[in-house]
């Protein structure tokens, strides 16, 4: 197509368009497609191109305003219903859509309605866009992006009289000093980050963040309870093959005093009980009771709780990152990303019976950390 | 004139006789933006983070990012009675007793994950097609800043709910930190005002994911919308496009009406997603307690690479002088994202210094013309990919019935083996269809039909190509780069070259990217080869007719249908037949 062409000329190319049509006889005004030249044009370019049907039939191009209008028209009704949905149906009412399953019927409905009429503008728009507004392809050119060379001569005029002006070459001191001041000035803002944590909890007095990681609330004597029901524990209670989540007995004091759940994440243990002849190893002489054998629950990796626990093999597996512990070994890792064991809790039973900590960990549980040795 | 238009004429006079801004109106309102369809990929991304924004805004109104325990009163019965934080509280609140509640929180996350996923593939478009070389290199490092900000973006919001989930994830962010040498544990008691979880930490992280991140990407996608204005858009190679112009449809009307109407389409799409499908569904993960966890945890799919780099990573940890350095969880979720990030950062300036290139390109490269960076990119999607497939192994072992610990080591090997395995492949297909473009453009295409000649050789009819294709082939003509010659030791003069060793580099660089490229026929070439296959395609034109006419009642003798002298050429033969005749 030549770069003046019209549509009126590219209907006389087609072979459609009746002759009338060609020479603009015919054409409904209100649809009439623009010139491509004039006040305001760009040149076309220089692209093989094939008139649309609307351009060339005054029937197809309305057919596409009336299916635009409807589109808008749609649109606005959507609006409406979206309305009806949020004050008609209530917010817990359930449906059941097949393909779905039981969804809320108020989201359902406002979802649709609402997506649907925006989605309809958008629809309309292109498609008038694609349709109705020309087709053809126009031509700028680009322009230089990088400063003609006298601009750039005046830019290091100006730079230079300034820095002489301001005697920031001659003045060295004085210089050396304002990028001293300049540097400084930040420090107060790094500074007033120290504050972001104080150690203010009574329990942790004086105590480092690396002393505060390597305790937790177990002490020899404190009683195990359940996790969830908070009952302590006999040891018949657990059968072979069995494992028990397990807190420290004064876990809900402690979280009642810090309205925290710190506690909780660190001293959190799982209980398992195999027959006696399977421990291989223990981190402990005897720190198990009766083949109980006491673990943290707090991955040695990045600090996931782990609780998924093979009895036969006696493995337990993280479900974060699949590291692997043996805790008929030791607690040792035997696949996975973790690096250090799962750190035991030696354990006894108190005078009525009840399965107690002998101590607290020997060694911090979770993850590592740079102190940690 | 209507009303509105006067009313409309007024205000364009008020601002112009403070601002000027008719002149700047005047030279843009008909600007022109080339037209493909992966241009509007970056389009989805800038559109589906207008639709976080907004109901961004609207969640604010009812979340609280308190971890103070409540106990839950709200209509979701399985939770009822139960202690929780307030931050999950809020959140059932607005997805159970808030109307359109549900919806705008599912649009909020269905809109995150898009915007991540269009930046993504946004940013293979820009990779591949060379678009970030010079003058666009600046643009493409605030792309990645972008792409790293949108993962924050994700992450913190993801870790807002505080349900079983999202706590697991920042006890593993809260892992990471901890591995941090030298600073990590200090940083981390900083962060999370103490031990983990503690109380504060939720409120930080609710500041970030609302003001310190949303303001970052606002201030930089107004940059590189900016840029992109000012330097205009790149385009590919085709009819009446040149380096030098743009070619395409202009702001007013046309694209206007269809970038502004694509807004209204993703705004509309990621709606009926939200009501109609499911997307973090909090309540069933229950409210998070540093003890509980649930097996198959998987994070929102931006974050799987990082997390499969955690679990595939062997357990690699050394204590000495009484530290501890924790390589296991510092090289997959610091040092490789770090040298990722870096490298992509800096991928345009490596790459022109490595080829020497330092024209303005506007013109875009089709992948095939460019086989290294295409082989680098398919090279880094396929080890993403294998990091990701990592991050989903527990689930991949349950659905295929493997072995976990199988998988791992197969990810282990295969993040080593696999990439450069892709990189030769997706070079040598890259090279395959150059070469397939030279034959193009040289013999015309092959048009499918299929001749017999009288002397019995069956030959397919070469057709010219069109116009289109062909400015499109001939591209690489222009775009065409050869390797660097080698340095010399000592100049003419036998004076030692001190920059023979970079050079040296810069060199082999440089043919590693050109040496194996397919050169592209001269235009001579191209031209005699057209011109050779337009009068072929005429001679054989009535052949057609011919055979109809003559040959279908020809007796079949048993032997070939040509005289002596064969072999002969299709044109020799047709000759041949026709002065027979």
């Amino acid at each position: 197509m030549s770069s003046d062409l019209t549509p009126s000329d590219s209907a006389a190319t087609g072979d459609g368009p009746s002759a009338e049509l060609a020479h603009g006889g015919v054409r409904d005004d209100r649809l009439a497609r623009p010139e491509y030249s004039g006040p305001g044009a760009l040149p076309l370019a220089a692209i093989d191109h094939t008139p649309r049907r609307s351009d060339l039939y005054p029937k197809a191009a309305r057919r596409v305003e009336r299916q635009i209008t409807l589109m808008f028209l749609l649109s606005m009704l959507m609006a409406v219903l979206f309305v009806i949905g949020y004050v008609a149906i209530d917010v817990g009412a359930e449906i059941y859509i097949p393909v779905l399953g039981t969804v809320g019927y108020q989201n359902l409905v406002l979802g649709v309605t609402f997506g649907l009429g925006v989605f309809l503008i958008g629809a309309g728009a292109i498609q008038w866009a694609k349709k109705l507004m020309p087709d053809v392809e126009v031509v700028q050119d680009r322009h230089r992006l990088q400063s003609d060379p006298a601009e750039t001569v005046k830019a290091h005029d100006q730079y230079e009289r300034g820095k002489e002006e301001s005697g920031f070459a001659a003045y060295r001191i004085m210089r050396r000093t304002l990028i001293g001041a300049l540097a400084l000035f930040p420090i107060p803002l790094v500074v007033l980050v120290r504050d972001m944590w104080v150690n203010d909890d009574p329990a942790l007095a004086g105590m480092s963040p690396a002393e505060i990681l390597s305790e937790t609330a177990w002490t020899g004597g404190l009683r195990i309870v359940i996790d969830g029901s908070l009952a302590p524990l006999r040891p018949e209670d657990i059968p072979v093959g069995g494992l028990v989540s397990g807190l420290p007995e004064n876990i809900m004091e402690i979280q009642e005093e810090t309205h925290t759940l710190n506690e909780r994440g660190k001293s959190a243990i799982i209980l398992v009980r195999m027959d006696p002849g399977d421990i291989r190893a223990q981190q402990g002489a005897d720190w198990d009771y009766q083949g109980i054998l006491a673990y943290s629950k707090i991955c040695t990796h990045v600090g996931c709780p782990i609780a998924l626990y093979e009895h036969r093999t006696h493995h337990l597996l993280c479900p974060c990152h699949q590291s692997t512990f043996d805790l008929a070994d030791a607690g040792n890792v035997i696949f996975g990303p973790a690096a250090r064991r799962m750190p035991q809790l030696p354990i006894t039973v108190d005078e009525e019976g009840f399965l107690v900590a002998a101590s607290d960990f020997a060694e911090p549980v979770g993850a590592s950390f740079w102190e940690r040795g | 004139m209507s009303t509105t238009e006067k009313v409309g004429a007024e205000a364009g006079t008020f601002v112009d006789q403070r601002l000027g801004s008719n002149k700047w109106l005047g030279k843009n309102l008909k600007k022109v933006f080339p037209d493909h369809w992966s241009f509007m990929l970056g389009e989805i991304a800038l559109y589906s983070f207008m639709v976080v924004l907004i109901t961004g805004v609207f969640l604010t109104l009812f979340y609280k990012p308190s971890l103070v325990e409540v106990v839950y009163e709200g209509s979701y019965v399985p939770l009822k009675g139960i202690y929780m934080t307030e931050a999950y509280a809020t959140t059932l609140d607005i997805s159970f007793d808030v109307r359109g509640g549900l919806l705008i929180r599912q649009m909020h996350h269905w809109s995150a994950l898009i915007f991540v996923a269009a930046i993504s593939v946004h940013l293979f478009r820009v990779f591949f097609t060379g678009a970030f070389r010079k003058p666009r290199e600046m643009n493409w490092v605030i792309g990645v800043g972008l792409l790293v900000l949108a993962l924050g973006a994700g992450f913190s919001g993801y870790s807002l709910p505080d349900d079983l989930l999202s706590g697991t994830g920042l006890q593993i962010a809260r892992g990471i930190a901890q591995a941090i040498p030298i600073i990590g544990t200090w940083a981390a008691f900083l962060l999370f005002d103490g031990q983990f979880p503690g109380v504060d930490f939720m409120s930080r992280l609710y500041m970030v994911h609302i003001l310190l991140i949303p303001g970052l990407i606002i201030a930089l996608i107004t940059v590189h919308l900016m840029m992109v204005w000012y330097q205009k858009h790149t385009q590919f190679p085709g009819q009446g496009r040149t380096n030098e112009n743009v070619v395409g449809y202009p702001l007013l009307p046309v694209y206007m009406a269809k970038a502004g109407g694509f807004f209204f389409i993703v705004f509309g799409i990621i709606t009926m997603l939200s009501g109609l499908v499911n997307i973090n569904p909090v309540w069933i993960f229950g409210p998070y307690t540093p003890d509980q966890v649930t097996a198959g945890t998987q994070p929102d799919w931006y974050i799987g690479w990082l997390d499969g780099a955690l679990r595939v990573m062997p357990n690699w940890e050394t204590v000495a002088f009484g530290f501890t350095v924790s390589w296991n969880i510092l090289i997959p979720a610091v040092i490789i994202p770090g040298i990722i990030f870096t490298a992509m950062a800096f991928y345009p300036f490596l790459e022109a210094w490595a080829t020497g290139d330092k024209r303005e390109h506007h013109l875009l490269d089709r992948p095939r013309n460019a086989p290294v960076r295409t082989g680098i990119g398919v090279m880094s999607i396929v080890f993403y990919g294998l990091l990701w497939l990592g991050g989903g192994n527990d689930l991949v072992a349950t659905t295929f019935n493997l072995s976990i610990n199988a998988i791992t080591w197969f990810l282990r090997i295969g993040l080593f083996v696999l990439p450069p395995l892709a990189f030769i492949i997706t070079k040598r297909t890259c090279l395959s269809l150059q070469r397939r473009d030279r034959e193009k453009l040289l013999h015309g295409y092959e048009s499918g039909r299929v001749l017999r000649l009288p002397h019995g050789e069956f030959v397919e009819v070469h057709e010219p190509l069109g116009n289109k294709e062909k400015a499109i082939l001939m591209a690489k003509l222009d775009s065409e780069q050869t390797p660097i010659a080698l340095p010399q030791k000592t100049d003419a003069n036998g004076v030692k070259n001190k920059r023979y060793r970079i050079e040296m580099l810069r060199a082999r660089l440089s043919g590693f990217y050109f040496a194996d490229t397919i050169a592209p026929p001269t235009l001579e070439e191209i031209e005699a080869g057209q011109a050779h296959v337009a009068h072929e395609a005429a001679l054989e034109a009535p052949l057609h007719e011919y055979e109809e006419t003559h040959y279908v009642n020809v007796p079949f003798h048993g032997g070939v249908l040509h005289e002596e002298g064969a072999p002969m050429t299709n044109a020799e033969a047709l000759e041949v037949t026709r002065h027979k005749d």
